[in-house]
């Protein structure tokens, strides 16, 4: 049988005097779907890059096929037949996807017959759920796409253990389910095993067969999905004497106040020189949370870079409260505008600055925190302090590096920065990206706080069931435009499913349904 | 000035676009190679002269220009491999090293030239592109060094390489994510080291170009910041080989357009002309600098502090 069996025995991982890993031992039996739960910063990525060899274990084995095996390399991993589906991509921004499928093959020959590799890659592709443009470059992808081409890259390796660290956490449900499903039939098939780190005890109980649990770089516990329920699992995950928070209701107190944010035939220009966003109109009112809806790559992207100043507007008007808002620094602290990008590392930190500075970045040069021109870093580190307090951020220390924190931790560093203080506007991109599922609930209570406190909060989310809980109202962006809205009360799953995918094109008046 | 005094400007621009391009097309070359990689080596100063040094120097002592041009190639590479190795441990800045080795190697190349001022070497051959004419101005300008069309061949190699082949692909991964090449299981050390050597090797051609070809002679003010300038070429290129072959040429003709005026005797601004090249190069970069262009071709590892 082509499926390995995956064992590890007392893996123990330090950074420092920190110990992420703790004499982990993982059973995964061989033609099994197997998912790895854990609170933010348990370690599961930890885990599962010691056993393809990015990082060396600092004791314990790996165990493939019950023999100890030593991984010191990825490539060692790849030609076990091991692949991996990285949590932070790992694709080649600057290079197209052709490129970067064909160097995660391996196999590069001296010479590339690039008409020969593209037929395979085509075939491939139409074999596979997915559908991606072979000359795109992956820096003008949405994140929905690049983590499909992540996946792809693996699939084309045809592994015979597959890890995914949080491969669903960008795809909308209707995608994780199709690639699930598929790599589930493959498991069961004996063709391989899958290690699956996820966030969702939908996927857990939908596709995985066994499950084991994380807490602070200890394996708490591990056993059939079917002997366990997701009380049981968020309890572990937790611990004793932590209860999860119950996710707030999303009742609205009060109607939408008067039209706040107005978008007016806004044109924006994608990054391959064609129009991504193509005549947008939309009103957001004060105390209002509008969903916008979409499959990833129909504009969202560059209509959200547009908002927040890091995209140049083509045309088309955006005022904030009838004055002109073009997001300079200055009207963003005067209107009091807060924005959560999608990948926060990349789009709303500086790596290579502390968790403290990057708190720091809107405020450092304002009094309290300046004075004279000079900067009162201790006053800002003591505010740091307690954000990190407030937001449960993993760190250790305000002075880390926020490129050293886990992939929920940095989100959650932006967002103690973001949402803090009073915000008239919000403009979110997949806020609980890569959240576990305590952290999803306090940070949805957030948003509905400051709603219902008369902020006004734009919505982009590839996430359906998390705009259908959130939102007041949901539009549909597709090709670049809004082609459908509704109240989100009386919003159907399917209708908007079908507007997504692109309906309009046959519908003939598509604004007509438009409140 | 009459027509043919314009025709003469023009001829001379245009052999002083291939005389004075031919070491810029080398070192930019080397650049470009090193830059794709994710690593900037402003030690190619100190390559070129160095490697200017020991061609000739053992051109002289080996009366064969052919081990002199070789021997410049791997003067070139043995400087760039401290640079790649030197760059390779934790925290070290390719800047910072880079301005060391320029000092170094062109501190060695005085010290160890200090014997090569009086003898004369053999001289890189040329080919008489000019034949057909039977002016003696086109003859002398077209007379050209025989590893220019080597570099243009080279430059449309690396250009189709970058595209086509494991190495070129390679090595724009290491320049554009560490991490995504870490994850496939690259060294990207190691794929760097080789492409600053490499790099190397090619800027030390065009050493050799400056030394063993006509005027032909070592002396300390051969490259006067040649180097550098190859530096801003590749930026000015946007990395692209060929786009390197035109800004070398481009350069080198701005740089010939002083001289030729002076030489039919308008001398008026001698050194504002010398400027020329500088000026020229700024404007360009600044017309064809664009927000959303300029990232096409860029190795995205270039400037990440570390
Ligand atoms: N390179 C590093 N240097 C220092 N500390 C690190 C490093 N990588 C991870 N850590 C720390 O190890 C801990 C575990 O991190 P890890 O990325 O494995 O968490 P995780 O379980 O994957 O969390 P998430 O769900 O947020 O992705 C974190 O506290 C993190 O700060
Ligand atoms: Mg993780």
């Amino acid at each position: 049988m082509p499926a390995l069996a995956l064992q590890t025995f007392r893996l123990s991982k330090h950074f420092g005097a920190f110990t992420a890993l703790d004499q982990v031992s993982l059973d995964v039996r061989p033609g099994t779907v197997h998912a790895l739960l854990g609170e933010n910063g348990a370690g599961k990525s930890t885990l599962v890059k010691c056993v393809v060899g990015y990082y060396r274990a600092d004791e314990g084995a790996v165990l493939i096929d019950g023999r100890e095996t030593a991984i010191p390399s990825p490539t060692t991993a790849r030609a076990l037949g091991i692949g991996m589906v990285y949590q932070h991509f790992t694709v080649v921004p600057g290079m197209s996807v052709a490129e970067n499928l064909l160097l995660a093959r391996g196999r590069v020959p001296a010479r590339i017959d690039w008409r020969a590799v593209r037929a395979e890659l085509e075939a491939f592709m139409a074999t596979t759920p997915f559908r991606l443009d072979l000359d795109a470059r992956p820096l003008e992808l949405a994140s929905g796409e690049k983590q499909k081409l992540e996946i792809l890259k693996q699939l084309l390796l045809r592994p015979r253990l597959l890890i995914l660290d949080e491969p669903t956490s960008v795809l909308t449900p209707q995608e994780a389910d199709e690639v699930l499903g598929a790599l589930r039939e493959r498991a069961h098939s004996g063709d391989c095993s899958v290690l699956m780190i996820t966030h969702k005890f939908r996927e857990v109980s939908a596709y995985a067969d066994d499950v084991s649990v994380l807490r602070r770089g200890r394996l708490v516990c591990s056993g059939s999905v079917a002997d366990s329920s997701p009380q049981l699992l968020a309890q572990a995950m937790m611990g004793e004497g932590r209860v999860a928070p119950v996710t707030v209701g999303r009742l609205q107190v009060a109607a939408p106040g008067a039209v706040r944010l107005q978008i007016e035939g806004l044109r924006v220009m994608g990054d391959r020189g064609e129009e991504a966003v193509r005549g947008l109109d939309l009103q957001v009112c004060s105390g209002e949370i509008v969903g916008v809806a979409g499959v990833s790559g129909n504009g969202q992207r560059e209509f959200m870079q547009a908002l927040v100043g890091q995209r140049p507007r083509l045309a088309g008007s955006v005022t904030l409260e009838g004055r002109p808002f073009h997001a300079r620094r200055a009207e963003n602290r005067s209107q009091r505008v807060r924005s959560l990008p999608e990948e926060p590392l990349l789009n709303g930190c500086v790596g290579e600055l502390s968790v403290a500075d990057n708190m720091a970045l809107r405020e450092f040069d304002q009094s309290p925190f300046a004075w004279a021109g000079w900067v009162r870093w201790r006053r800002l580190a003591a505010r740091a302090r307690a954000w990190i307090e407030e937001y449960g951020v993993k760190t250790q220390g305000e002075g880390a590096m926020i490129r050293t924190l886990s992939g929920g931790n940095v989100q959650r560093a932006v967002l103690a920065r973001e949402l803090s203080g009073e915000a008239d506007l919000l403009l979110v991109s997949n806020p609980v990206f890569g959240l576990d599922f305590a952290a999803v609930a306090e940070i949805h209570g957030r948003l509905l706080a400051a709603r219902d406190a008369g902020c006004s909060v734009l919505l982009v989310s590839e996430d359906l069931d998390e705009l259908l809980e959130l939102s007041d109202r949901i539009v549909v962006m597709s090709g670049g435009r809004i082609v459908f809205q509704t109240p989100a009360r009386d919003a159907r799953r399917h209708e908007l499913g079908a507007w997504m995918g692109g309906r309009h094109e046959t519908a003939a008046a598509p604004q007509e349904r438009a409140a | 000035m009459s027509a043919q005094a314009w025709l003469d400007v023009l001829i001379a621009v245009i052999g002083g676009a291939v005389r004075v391009g031919t070491p810029f097309l080398f070192v930019s070359l080397g650049e470009c190679l090193t830059e794709k990689a994710g690593r900037i080596n402003l030690g190619l100063e100190g390559v070129l002269v160095l490697s200017a040094m020991s061609g000739f120097g053992a051109a002289w002592l080996s009366d064969s220009v052919w081990i002199g041009v070789l021997c410049a190639g791997l003067a070139g590479a043995a400087l760039a491999l401290v640079h790649g190795v030197a760059c390779s441990l934790p925290r070290v800045n390719d800047v910072a090293v880079g301005i060391g080795i320029m000092l170094l190697g062109t501190g060695l190349a005085f010290h160890l030239g200090k014997p090569l001022m009086e003898p004369q070497a053999p001289q890189i051959p040329s080919l008489a592109l000019g034949g057909w004419s039977n002016s003696a101005a086109v003859q002398a300008a077209l007379r050209i060094n025989v590893l220019f069309p080597l570099g243009v061949a080279l430059a449309a190699l690396l250009q189709w390489g970058f595209a086509n082949t494991r190495w070129g692909l390679l090595v724009r991964m290491v320049g554009d994510s560490a991490d995504a090449a870490r994850a496939l299981g690259t060294s990207v050390n190691g794929v760097r080291i080789a492409a600053t050597v490499a790099g190397g090797f090619i800027a030390g051609l065009g050493g050799a170009s400056l030394s063993l070809y006509y005027p032909g002679s070592w002396n300390e003010g051969l490259s006067s910041g040649q180097g550098l300038i190859a530096v801003a070429l590749v930026i000015f290129a946007r990395w692209s080989p060929l786009r390197c072959l035109a800004a070398a040429l481009l350069f080198g003709g701005a740089g010939a357009i002083g001289p030729a005026l002076q030489s039919v005797g308008v001398g008026g601004a001698y050194y504002l002309f010398n400027a020329l090249p500088y000026a020229l190069t700024l404007l360009i970069l600044v017309l064809s600098c664009s927000p959303t262009r300029s990232a096409r071709g860029a190795p995205l590892e270039l400037g990440v502090s570390r």
